[in-house]
């Protein structure tokens, strides 16, 4: 029984450590698409910043500067959709696809120019990366049955990046819903045509949104590189920005749904790993590659039948065009 | 008084859209704390013209003054700042916001909106204490009238500081008592200093309640007048620079035979919603059935039922012979080879492609034809010649088979649609809004046409939210409300004041006998 209950809470442990890209990502969407901008290139962001992270880390010996450097490039790509899609009125989805083709491509190319390998980036050692935090008091709640091993083993010793993760959930809760950029934001997203005679700017309003969902994906980005890995590896987000937005849909586009349905996928994917090589009573081993793609089977499962209509913002993925 | 008293001037306003001239030179002076209203055709260029003074668009050249003072607004805040609000035909509001948050979007006054929206809900009491402009403030706009979200406009306008309001055709969607309920707010804000302008193509509306009147006709302001010393004749004369025959004139009606028959009737819409339910009712040859009621009231999906578009849930449609039941149902094809033409209640959507050539446009839905359709190509020349003869029969202007439709005016489109659905020789003729977003010319027109049909002996079921077009063209008149039929009255006993009753259901039930017969 007991060792049932640590298995448990080391796979939730390990939901919470996969989680963190996945919130990063699904937020930074959050706002793109509450603006009316639909954000396929949440994946190419995370993945440009994991690169560029990991290179800054590497070079200039500092997690810090990574993770700037990894919310740059992360905002550069957001400006570059933007501008495409809002400037120019294009189609949002092909954007945000060529957005995903050139860090794939590119990540690849720098890898081999700065770094003379394919793919990766050298490892960062010790401090070079972001290291786990052990929370205070460990010693002294530990001799608690259960909520010691709990407070230990799930809730301290995390880096800074997963603390930040789950600390912004509410925070944009609180922008989305509490303030005047959230309430424009909101509008925007749903009807343009009001936010424009209302006398604001649509396009300075959605650019907002997609500068913020940039840094967001920087961060995320920044944490697969330097504190959940120790280097970019090639296509390291492995579908992590796609998995943001069927959490998105998922969670209909409110933060706290989202949060939800983020580690209800990264539970799924820490579960994965977890039943390898696991013989289960009747039906035998599971095979690895079943296992691995459960999650992205449940997803199609989910997001096809058990969430009930999810309505996106009614203004999702139509460039405003002034006319009346 | 050493204040001038004009809220907005306009001097010499010139816009262009591309080839089209919108505003030519267009000059208007509005007194302050009046109603001033704006007539002219559809194109004629009102809309731009106060898009311009709301900051939507911005004038090639001219002038523009507000309380005396310049005035060259780039973006609606000037606008607003300057005291103009606008209620626009279209709304402008979020949908899923409530009420509070949408009279605040944009003048939020500070960066979070807790404290904005508790001071919004005590001066929105107030205005709506001052102006009777009552309407709930939590909840969502969704789920209010349009005649409800038209007072949030309104009040969305106030709250923003508002001292000219401009209201563009308020009265489209709303019921004639809802109008009148809105004349009445017109009344308290005009006592209240408040200056209206009042965009409207309805002259009776402008002979009742405004105080001037200016007229506009292709781009050009062509007549000021004060209302009290003009007429609605004189108005329309202006309006197209010619006389008109408003009330077009028709002999009584031969009913003869009984075409299409529907017994209780109940149809759900494509999301699943009931939208028509137990409604029973006849067409017969050589009449004309106008169906009356407010937009959404189940109208538009019994004509989609009628036409083969929606299936029926229960009851049955007997057509020519053919019985139509949830069993046994018809599809658009079917129903067209039996003699239904159909005119869609939105052209652009349902009636064209815009994107298409007007000779495709004029043959959908006929694209079979022995004479169009050689298997796998389509026979060019017979395309061209249908959509030819159809512009001829029809008027349809320019005489062009090549254009693209949606480079066609409103009007022209219309007639093309109708051209199509009427020179089949159809036997039962479906036809929603015939007139809607069309030019006077072209009303007079299409009307003749629809009377024409009928004096061919055609069954017609028409359906139209204009209870003047009713009115005109019915000769008996079936009125909707909330997907019941609440009323039938023959034409000649028809009024405005009853069918508006009928519309919102609000006849006493002595007076519902007259629907027993059906």
């Amino acid at each position: 029984m007991s060792d049932f209950f640590l298995t448990a809470i080391m796979t939730l442990d390990a939901s919470v450590r996969v989680c963190v890209p996945l919130i990063f990502a699904a937020m930074a969407g959050l706002f793109a698409e509450r603006s009316g901008i639909v954000d396929i290139g949440l994946e190419g962001k995370l993945l440009m910043s994991a690169f560029v992270a990991a290179s800054a880390a590497s070079v200039f010996g500092s997690p810090w500067l990574g993770l700037i450097a990894g919310m740059f490039a992360s905002v550069v790509l957001a400006m570059i959709h933007g501008f495409a899609s809002i400037t120019y009125k294009g189609n949002q989805i092909v954007s945000g696809v060529a957005i995903n083709i050139l860090a794939s491509g590119l990540t690849m190319i720098l890898t081999l120019a700065w770094f003379k390998r394919g793919g990766i980036t050298p490892t960062l050692q010790g401090d070079e990366r972001f290291l786990s935090i052990t929370l205070p008091g460990v010693d002294i709640i530990d001799h608690i049955p259960i909520l010691g091993v709990v407070y230990r083993e799930l809730i301290s010793g995390h880096n800074i990046l997963v603390y930040l993760a789950f600390a912004i959930v509410p925070v944009v809760w609180w922008v989305v819903y509490r303030t005047r950029f959230g309430l424009r934001l909101r509008a925007v997203g749903e009807n343009p045509k009001a936010v424009d005679t209302a006398g604001l700017s649509v396009e300075g309003l959605r650019y907002r949104a997609l500068l913020i969902g940039g840094i967001l994906c920087g961060i995320g980005g920044a944490y697969l590189s330097t504190a959940y890995n120790a280097q970019f590896t090639k296509e390291m987000t492995a579908g992590g920005g796609f998995i943001a937005l069927a959490a998105l849909i998922f969670g209909k586009w409110h933060p706290y749904k989202v949060l939800a349905a983020c580690f209800l996928f990264a539970f799924l994917q820490a579960l994965a790993i977890r039943l390898q090589g696991v013989i289960i009573p009747g039906i035998g081993e599971i095979p690895v590659q079943l296992i691995d793609a459960a999650p992205y089977i449940l997803t199609i499962i989910l997001l096809a039948g058990f969430i009930g209509k999810a309505t996106p913002p009614k203004a999702s993925a139509q460039p405003y065009i002034k006319e009346l | 008084m050493a204040k001038s008293n004009i809220a907005i001037e306009l001097i010499n306003v010139d816009k262009h859209f591309g080839a089209v001239h919108a505003n030519d030179k267009v000059n208007l002076s509005v007194q302050s704390g009046t109603i001033h209203g704006i007539v002219g055709e559809n194109g004629a260029g009102k809309s731009t013209l106060m898009s311009i003074l709301y900051g939507f668009y911005q004038a090639d050249s001219g002038q523009i003054k507000v309380f005396d003072k310049d005035f060259r607004a780039t973006s609606s805040r000037q606008s607003i700042e300057a005291g103009i609000g606008m209620v626009h035909q279209h709304f402008m509001l979020v949908d899923n916001f409530t009420v509070l948050e949408n009279v605040i979007l944009g003048s939020e006054g500070g960066a979070f909106i807790t404290k904005s929206l508790a001071n919004a809900r005590i001066e929105l009491t107030r205005l709506a204490k001052e102006y009777g402009l009552e309407v709930e403030l939590d909840i969502a706009v969704e789920e209010l009238s349009v005649g409800m979200q038209q007072r949030v406009e309104i009040l969305k306008g106030l709250y923003k500081g508002a001292k000219v309001l401009i209201l563009d055709e308020p009265t489209g969607v709303l019921t004639p008592q809802e109008s009148d309920e809105l004349f009445r707010i017109f009344e308290a804000l005009k006592n209240q200093g408040v200056t209206i302008i009042l965009i409207t193509h309805k002259l009776r509306e402008i002979m009742n309640i405004t105080d001037h009147v200016s007229v506009m006709r292709a781009g050009k302001m062509v007549a000021h007048r004060e209302t009290s010393k003009t007429n609605p004749e004189e108005l329309a004369e202006l309006m197209i620079g010619r006389k008109v025959l408003l009330n077009i004139k028709k002999s009584k009606a031969k009913s003869g035979k009984a075409l299409l028959t529907a017994k209780n009737l109940k149809i759900h819409n494509e999301q699943g919603l009931k939208r028509v339910s137990g409604v029973s009712f006849e067409a017969r040859s050589g009449e004309i059935l106008g169906i009356a009621g407010v937009t959404g009231n189940g109208q538009g999906s019994l004509l989609k039922a009628l036409t083969g578009i929606l299936p029926l849930s229960q009851g049955s449609i007997e057509i020519m012979g053919e019985t139509i039941s949830p069993k046994h149902p018809f599809n658009p094809k079917q129903l067209r080879e039996l003699g239904v033409a159909h005119v869609p209640e939105d052209r652009q959507k349902m009636g064209m492609i815009a994107e298409f050539s007007a000779s495709e446009t004029a043959l959908l839905g006929y694209h079979n034809d022995k004479e169009i359709n050689q298997g796998v190509w389509l026979k060019r020349s017979s395309v061209k010649a249908n959509c030819e003869s159809l512009m001829e029969a029809f008027d349809v202007r320019p005489n062009d088979p090549n254009l693209m439709s949606s480079n066609f005016s409103g009007g022209n489109q219309q007639k093309l649609i109708l051209a199509r659905e009427f020179e089949r020789d159809p036997e039962v003729l479906i036809i929603g809004q015939p007139t809607r977003g069309v030019d006077i010319g072209a009303i007079e027109f299409i009307r003749k046409r629809i009377i024409e049909m009928r004096d061919a002996g055609k069954a017609i079921i028409l359906i139209s939210v204009e209870l003047e077009e009713i009115m005109s063209l019915s000769d008996r008149i079936i009125v909707m409300c909330d997907g019941e039929i609440t009323g039938m009255v023959d034409a000649k006993d028809a009024n405005e004041a009853t069918l508006g009753m009928m519309m919102a259901n609000a006849l006493q039930p002595q007076n519902e006998q007259q629907g027993v017969e059906l």
